[in-house]
């Protein structure tokens, strides 16, 4: 179906190729997972498939790409548009229409299909994806999974052979990430569209995958394999598969359900040892850093926060969880005072949030946004360093030292926008850190970040938590809160349903369980790195 | 039997909404009654509740309110700051500076009379009246619906507008993520250098989203090569226009007051023809079809015909030298009420009843949602 003989791509200006070098077939009717580091040319990869890359990019490719039959060189994007949909990394990004239906009845018009074709295309779309309530809604105000799923409805329409998808789930919680790849599967098994995506989130993906392309970046080969090869060995894997390779099952286990299956012997060696209890290190301040009391927030006349009332402490890493749309990014937007109340009591550093002004604000708490980009506003990274340390009154040079020991790589002369997701958000980090706030907010940090980035961060938060500092961070990332979180707070529509220490909240839930804790059950255990540390703790001792 | 043709809930032919509005409109460009003009406010204000939809497009109507309120202050200011005094009775004896000659004709300050205020509240309440008609018709009809019924060889055109209006409301959004970004720096987010500040990131994002937006278009198969060679297309986009501008001209000359009307019919009736030629030829070679357009039935006639109607009893009451379309400020008098244009601006008001109810989406889910995105 796809075919790539000896493609090499070059962008305009860049000295060395993204891509050196790829063969690579996929046969029809395939679940394709890419996988590889920030910034490893998988997105390249993604978007030559329909010739976006070089025709609307720019650069050289050479060798050959063919797609059923087409060759990308001599066909721009919009001769491929029947063949091929490709759904980008932030849906909202391209809708063209302003409503549901008419995003979906789009690709048809502009490749002329009959009025009744479209009709009925659309409906069955609708049903497909289970969009039907929604579509006369305009596109602004539907939720981040919906926005997902209306995408790929979008170009399914055109009923393409291969649909294309940039990180899929990056952005949604557990939930609505598993209906959008139910959706997925479902194109796969019955209308045996090829869809190949990349994805950084592994565990919830690489138990659909038939096979896995693995981009390494930095002009290493391109290499692909079924998902149980290909996950042998592969740098980066998600947890079943690190627990599988630790305990030395064969074959590795892609799935919760046959990692339990291999996990008897296991769980018997553990039982009966402790699972790690979580402290809290270092010196401790017990007077609050931030407190709710009976907040209550509203948008006109929803409710986002209903009653919440909960405390975050220095030397604590507190994970909020919940759906999306369930009052978390209000939560932190009212803590640093972006929101005002409409009934109860928040104070930030004993102080009303609204009350602190400009740079006092950045001294007594600071609040990494969703998209850390926004922060950045510089057009060089040692710029970005000065005019912080100027925002902070702080040393010249604060700042940049703070991203030396965050993220050495970084060069001075980079612009903000070149740097990958994951440096973005270390620079963003230092920024804030800068004016070292005792409270630290993230939301939503490891969206888009890979594997070492992830486990570069979680090193971050625990040393800053030892250090005195309080973080509360939003996340859909079960996995991140498993490893660092001390205490889990669960919002659903505005009120919090849960608050307790980590083992105690997530082992219990369907939704935010790690899969380590789902494989052990019911023994206590979160993650592959306590699981390793009892192991071999009991071989040395 | 009208009421069951318009049972089913259905869009509205946007153009129907236009072409309603603009006769209210040119209605009000023919009149400085005060009366008559606040009846104008009060009919599309009338069929806006009662038929304008739930979408960010249908809240507008408020704006151009508001709008009509600014425009009329800003005309009396300007009349008290430049405008000649005429009238007998002085509300404010001001001095006045008399300017050199080379700027003769500009008057500053001076004595503020009742009769010139009236004079320019009267003017001033017209333009309101005209804007708040084009709110109304942008309130009623969706803009990106009215871009779909855009004939094929406009087509390139209408994408760029609907693409720029959905920018619209994205701005709004990233301006005040860019002003949250800046509190969480700690830097003043409000005064002069905090807009400078934030002006660089938010053009720069919208322009970002712009490529993405023409890759997104450009895989989606935007700009397919049709059977019509690029050379036709243009030969008619330009036919198109041509006869646009020619049917422009002959509507003003109808419309507007004093302008002979031989000029007019002809023109009007010239351009149109080119555009149907135009639009023949392009729609026999188009590759794009359409998804569901909006058909053009009975409500739609009587929308526009509402429309037309009350725009012509203004035209022809001022034919006919019918008195009490101009309400005289010198020496101020109390408008009169002349039973023609009363007649058509009753017409006006039917499409509140006589278009159809909309098709509602779920109201309750619509509005939960909307906390995400304002999160």
């Amino acid at each position: 179906m796809i075919s790539f003989e000896h493609v090499s791509i070059t962008y305009p200006g860049a000295t060395t190729p993204v891509l050196v070098d790829v063969n690579l077939q996929i046969p029809e009717g395939e679940l394709v997972l890419v996988v590889g580091r920030t910034g490893s040319g998988k997105t390249t990869l993604l978007r030559a498939i329909n010739g976006l890359v070089p025709h609307f990019t720019g650069g050289t490719l050479s060798g050959r790409i063919l797609v059923d039959g087409r060759d990308t060189a001599v066909n721009p994007p919009r001769e491929l548009a029947d063949l091929v949909g490709v759904v980008p990394q932030d849906p909202m990004s391209g809708f063209v229409a302003d409503i549901v239906e008419e995003e979906l009845a789009y690709g048809m018009e502009c490749l002329g299909l009959a009025p009744d074709v479209m009709r009925r295309r659309v409906e069955e779309t609708l049903d497909l994806l289970g969009l039907v309530e929604l579509r006369n809604r305009p596109l602004l105000s539907l939720s981040a999974g919906q926005r997902q799923r209306v995408a790929i409805g979008a170009v399914l329409t055109s009923h393409p052979k291969i649909l294309v998808l940039d990180e899929p789930t990056s952005a949604l919680d557990p939930g609505a990430a598993e209906d959008v790849l139910a959706a997925l599967q479902r194109l796969v098994h019955d209308l045996n569209v090829t869809v190949v995506m990349a994805e950084h989130r592994l565990e919830r993906v690489v138990q659909y995958a038939d096979r896995v392309v693995v981009v390494p970046g930095d002009g290493e080969p391109v290499i692909s394999g079924t998902a149980s090869e290909m996950m042998g060995d592969a740098p980066i894997a998600p947890p079943v598969v690190e627990l599988g390779r630790l305990a030395g099952w064969h074959p590795l286990p892609l799935t919760i359900r046959d990692a339990r299956r291999a996990a008897g012997p296991l769980r018997e060696l553990l039982t009966g040892r402790p699972a790690p209890l979580r402290v809290i290190s270092g010196e401790r301040d017990l007077a609050p850093l931030t407190s709710a009391d009976h907040l209550t927030v509203r948008y006109g006349d929803v409710f986002a926060l209903r009653n919440v009332s909960t405390t975050i402490s220095s030397g604590e890493i507190v994970a909020l969880m919940g759906r999306n749309g369930a009052g978390k990014s209000t939560l932190l937007n009212t803590m640093v005072g972006l929101k005002a109340t409409s009934a109860g009591i928040v104070r930030t550093n004993g102080k009303d949030p609204r009350e602190i002004k400009g740079s006092e604000l950045v001294h007594c708490v600071g609040l990494v946004p969703q998209d850390p980009g926004d922060l950045l506003e510089a057009s060089t990274v040692a710029g970005e360093c000065r005019s912080s340390d100027h925002d902070a009154s702080v040393d010249p040079g604060t700042t940049r030292a703070l991203l030396a020991l965050l993220a050495p790589e970084v060069l001075d002369g980079t612009h903000p926008r070149d740097l990958s997701e994951g440096q973005r958000l270390l620079l963003a980090l230092a920024i804030v850190l800068a004016a070292s706030p005792p409270l630290l907010l993230l939301d939503e940090p490891t969206r888009g970040l890979d594997y070492p980035t992830k486990t570069r961060l979680a090193k971050i938060l625990r040393e800053l938590a030892a250090g005195g500092h309080g973080i509360l961070l939003a996340t859909h990332d079960v996995e991140l809160a498993a490893e660092v979180a001390t205490r889990v707070i669960v919002l659903a529509e505005g009120e919090i349903v849960a608050d307790g220490p980590t083992a105690e909240v997530v082992l219990t839930s369907p939704m935010f369980a790690p899969q380590v804790a789902k494989i052990l059950a019911p023994e206590k255990w979160l993650t592959v790195a306590e699981v390793r540390a009892a192991i071999t703790g009991e071989a040395t001792g | 039997m009208i009421g069951s043709l318009h049972v089913i809930p259905r869009w509205l032919h946007p153009a129907a909404w236009w072409i309603w509005a603009l006769g209210l409109a040119a209605a009000a460009s023919r009149t400085t009654n005060p009366l008559l003009l606040l009846l104008i406010i009060s009919v599309a204000a009338l069929v806006v509740t009662a038929r304008k939809p739930d979408a960010p497009w249908g809240r507008s109507f408020m704006f151009f309110l508001r709008l009509g309120v600014a425009v009329i202050v800003i005309r009396v200011l300007v009349q008290v700051v430049f405008g000649a005094a005429f009238g007998t009775t002085v509300l404010l004896p001001l001095p006045g500076v008399t300017l050199p000659s080379w700027l003769a004709g500009v008057r500053l300050g001076g004595d503020i009379t009742f009769e010139s205020l009236l004079m320019a509240f009267y003017d001033g309440l017209r333009l309101a009246t005209i804007l708040i008609c084009v709110g109304a018709a942008n309130s009623l009809a969706s803009p990106s619906r009215l871009l779909k019924s855009v004939p094929a060889a406009l087509y390139e055109f209408g994408v760029s507008v609907v693409v720029a209006m959905t920018f619209t409301p994205q701005l709004v959004i990233d301006v005040d993520r860019v002003r949250t970004a800046r509190r969480l720096r700690g830097r003043p987010t409000t005064g002069i250098r905090a807009i400078a500040g934030s002006a660089m990131p938010v053009f720069e994002g919208a322009l970002e989203k712009s490529v993405t937006l023409a890759a997104a278009m450009d895989s989606r198969g935007y700009g397919r090569r049709g059977a019509l060679s690029a050379k036709k297309r243009r030969t008619n986009s330009a036919l198109l226009l041509l006869g646009l501008v020619a049917a422009c001209i002959g509507a003003y000359a109808l419309i507007a007051a004093g302008s002979p009307v031989a000029l007019g019919l002809p023109m009007l009736i010239l351009g149109v023809s080119i555009c149907l030629v135009s639009i023949t030829l392009s729609a026999r070679a188009a590759v794009r079809t359409r998804y569901r357009p909006d058909p053009w039935a009975l409500p739609e006639n009587l929308v526009a015909g509402a429309g037309v109607l009350v725009a012509m009893s203004f035209a022809s009451a001022a034919w006919l030298l019918i008195s009490g379309l101009d309400t005289p400020s010198n020496p101020p008098t109390w408008p009169a009420l002349p039973l023609l244009p009363l007649a058509g601006l009753m017409i006006a008001a039917t499409p509140a009843i006589t278009a159809p109810p909309l098709p509602q989406p779920t109201l309750a889910s619509a509005r939960r949602n909307e906390i995400e995105v304002a999160a």
